[in-house]
């Protein structure tokens, strides 16, 4: 092999550790199955017709779900690698570089590529449903999302095995993170990843915030939408206010490592501390954007499995809407240390601490709506009870951290990890779980069985206080954060090591809920009756799941809860269509460009990370041929006809 | 699936004709560029007196993109666009405001 060749694929392909080559050759091997199995049942062309070219929200869905989970088990695999290091002092597991990569990978996969995801999995599954509409307002735009998120997360993954993977922690501080201190692909991958996902973040966002406001059924006002439609609205609107501001820092960044300009380079006149405050400036308002609908999910779990109306439900809107805007205006208490003006981190612990009181006022809500309530304890009031009391110590912590003077001795120690642990996990990914669990029946038409479940939820539940109060205390013993080892003398030892169990335990408890999925699979307990729960709102009114178009006759809304409504005055045969007032269905078209353009903006992000222009041009040229194409489309939508709606309606029983 | 071919949908607005309103936000926008670049390149003017009125023009300008390209005067139901546009203004000075208090650290470093 001639020299420069193989200097070429020393670096292009990451190499030197047996674990990346454990997972090179699992990768391979995964792919390979991936392709035999499709073409071995000839499942491509229903792979590529029903899924990838769909535009329907449900299957978006379904896809946003899928990924997600895979996410979830690589961010968790990250986790589990930065345990095992730091469970023994002077460990050698991992090197400090390894160390670096992972907690940097470990902490944007988690936020970017699958706390996101995860939200709009439960966005596109249910908004529609719940506010009688047939699909988002901009079918073809969601689906341009998913792809974007998918590709941006693959070239992320990408950077494994290919070039090396970012290591200046999921937040990229410059100067670490400039060309200087980081030189080579790794930050770029970060930098360009995040870039094409977060189009299609700013997308979705524009897509709910126009499907809620134009496209509910009649009768349902602004104060007649469920809770978790108004949830996605407050998060929508700060999505739509707060990822231009990454957008514009990454951006500036990228410019600087490739094009040589000097926004955060201080010798040459910019400065790095304008990058945290953007950064910041979406950062914040991002974990409202995750914390909202998972605010929502419970408000609906609470009221259906306590078979009562949600108690406040005037406050609980007010409140949504008042941490969507107070959680703007407190991103500077993410940099007390930085040295601003006193004045400055007044303002900015005070508008911190406020967002506690709208926050309280819905924990107190969600318990005054079980109390007397008769309550039925399935998998997601599990989790939605179990996100109380971690939420209420994950804020209690969070005014702790709001306090300048204190956040002096806080910042960046594992007292600050252990916090926004346990909001993030304990309100975002429990809400999720729930949410999972409670549309679960309306997405893929079965239920999870209970079996491994409650083994999952222990094993999680335990293992997470088991991981996570030890780090509060390591965090006061004065351990920081990223640090790949620590010194046998530091007296860190023991907290250290049970952490790390936590961390297995919660371990455990994924796989069990991965065995959960496995197991309902294969015994299968059909949801024939489509309101599985004897639920509250428009979803449960369709079969599970919901034919194409959603609804065959568009419902006419009075109250609120209207389908526990009309259960309870015994009407909801209003709901069945009637085969004379079946219309042909207007209904957008599949296209295949949407994934085609998460393609072409693949090849230009890896042209970009390497530098690599001719491969970045033609990339480019393939996102605007995909533009052209769509502008171009003369007939993107067709009529269902009536013959078809009432076949399908007559097959479900419905007419 | 069978499929019915679609009808067009039927402009709600700018019915026909050339789009004259277009092209006169097209040059208007243009003019405010170039005038504000060329104010910076060729007018005498002092640094203050330069910005202010290069900041005078991005208004204009934001003015003629709302008003010729984004419509927005226009509306079908509750202007909740006008709602949004507020909520971005606030958000705009806070972010602009707030961002020049952080970074000026009270005037003691830069």
């Amino acid at each position: 092999m001639p020299e420069s060749v193989r200097n070429f694929a020393t670096h292009f392909f990451v190499t030197g550790d047996p674990m990346i080559y454990g997972a090179d050759a699992a990768i391979t091997l995964v792919s390979l199955g991936i392709v035999f199995t499709l073409t071995y049942f000839k499942k491509w062309k229903w792979l590529w017709s029903e899924w990838l070219t769909s535009v329907d929200h449900k299957k978006i869905a379904i896809m946003y779900l899928i990924s997600a989970i895979l996410m979830l088990f690589r961010g968790g695999a990250d986790a589990l690698l930065m345990r095992t290091q730091l469970a023994v002092p002077n460990n050698s597991f991992l090197t400090a570089e390894h160390y670096d990569q992972i907690f940097t990978t470990h902490g944007t996969i988690m936020i970017i590529f699958m706390a996101m995801p995860f939200i709009f999995a439960m966005f596109n599954a249910v908004v529609p449903l719940q506010i009688g509409a047939r699909d988002v307002a901009f079918p073809y735009l969601n689906a341009v999302s998913f792809w974007l998120f998918f590709f941006g997360a693959m070239l992320f993954n990408l950077s494994f095995v290919i070039g090396g993977s970012p290591d200046a922690g999921w937040t990229s501080y410059p100067p670490l993170a400039g060309l200087q201190f980081d030189p080579g692909p790794g930050e770029n991958y970060y930098l360009v990843a995040v870039s094409i996902s977060g189009i299609g973040s700013i997308a979705t966002g524009i897509n709910f915030m126009a499907t809620i406001l134009k496209m509910r059924a009649p009768g349902m006002t602004l104060m007649k939408m469920p809770l978790f439609t108004w949830s996605v609205l407050a998060s929508c609107v700060v999505i739509l206010f707060a990822f231009p501001a990454l957008t514009v820092a990454l951006a500036l960044l990228l410019i600087d490592r490739i094009a040589g300009a000097h926004f955060f380079t201080m010798l040459a006149g910019g400065n790095p501390m304008q990058f945290i405050n953007l950064f910041w400036i979406w950062g914040h308002p991002e974990v409202y954007i995750v914390i909202l609908p998972a605010f929502g999910i419970y408000s609906e779990v609470v009221a259906t499995f306590s078979s009562k109306k949600i108690f406040g439900y005037k406050s609980m809107v007010a409140s949504l809407m008042a941490i969507a805007v107070i959680g703007y205006l407190t991103w500077a208490h993410h940099f007390f240390t930085m040295g601003a003006s006193a004045g400055v981190n007044v303002f900015f612990s005070i508008s911190t601490m406020c967002v506690a009181i709208p926050t309280g006022v819905k924990v107190f809500n969600w318990l005054l709506t079980m109390f007397r309530g008769r309550i039925r304890m399935t998998m997601p009031l599990l989790w939605t009870l179990a996100f109380i009391p971690n939420f209420a110590i994950g804020g209690a912590t969070g005014v702790w951290l709001a306090g300048a003077p204190a956040d002096y001795q806080f910042h960046n120690s594992y007292f600050l990890i252990a916090h926004f642990h346990q909001t993030l996990i304990g309100g975002v990914v429990y809400g999720m779980l729930a949410g999972m669990y409670y549309w679960w029946p309306k997405m893929f038409g079965f239920k999870l069985k209970d079996r491994f479940g409650h083994w999952a939820f222990w094993f999680f539940n335990i293992g997470f206080y088991v991981c996570f109060t030890p780090q509060y205390i390591l965090g006061l013993m004065g351990m920081q954060r990223r640090m790949y080892t620590y010194g046998a003398n530091m007296g860190w030892t023991s907290l250290n090591f049970v952490s790390t169990v936590g961390a297995f335990l919660m371990g455990i408890g994924f796989l069990f809920i991965a065995a959960q999925i496995v197991h309902s699979l294969f015994n299968m307990e059909r949801d024939v009756t489509g309101d599985i729960w004897n639920g509250r709102t428009l979803e449960w009114s369709l079969p599970s799941p919901a034919p194409h178009y959603n609804f065959a006759v568009i419902p006419t809304v009075s109250e609120r809860d209207a389908w526990w409504e009309m259960k309870k005055a015994g009407n909801t045969s209003d709901l069945l269509p009637n085969a004379k007032e079946i219309r042909p269905i207007h209904m957008p078209k599949s296209s295949g460009v949407p994934f085609l353009m998460g393609v072409a903006f693949f090849v230009l992000g890896f042209g970009v990370v390497f530098n690599w222009w001719v491969i970045a041009i033609v990339g480019f040229v393939g996102v605007v041929a995909c533009l052209i194409g769509r502008s171009l489309e003369e007939h993107p939508d067709y009529y269902v006809p009536v013959d078809e709606v009432v076949h399908t309606e007559a097959a479900l029983g419905r007419l | 699936m069978s499929t019915v071919p679609a009808k067009a949908p039927a402009p709600e607005t700018h019915q026909g004709g050339f789009p004259w309103s277009h092209v006169a936000g097209y040059l208007l926008s243009l003019v405010l560029t170039i005038g504000a670049f060329a104010l910076v390149f060729h007018a005498k003017l002092s640094f203050h007196e330069t910005l202010f009125v290069i900041l005078f023009l991005a208004v204009l300008q934001i003015l003629v993109q709302l008003l010729f390209f984004m419509h927005v005067t226009e509306r079908h139901g509750p202007s909740y666009h006008m709602m949004m546009f507020g909520l971005a203004m606030f958000f705009v000075f806070v972010i602009v405001g707030a961002s020049i208090w952080i970074m000026s650290f009270g005037s003691m470093v830069s």
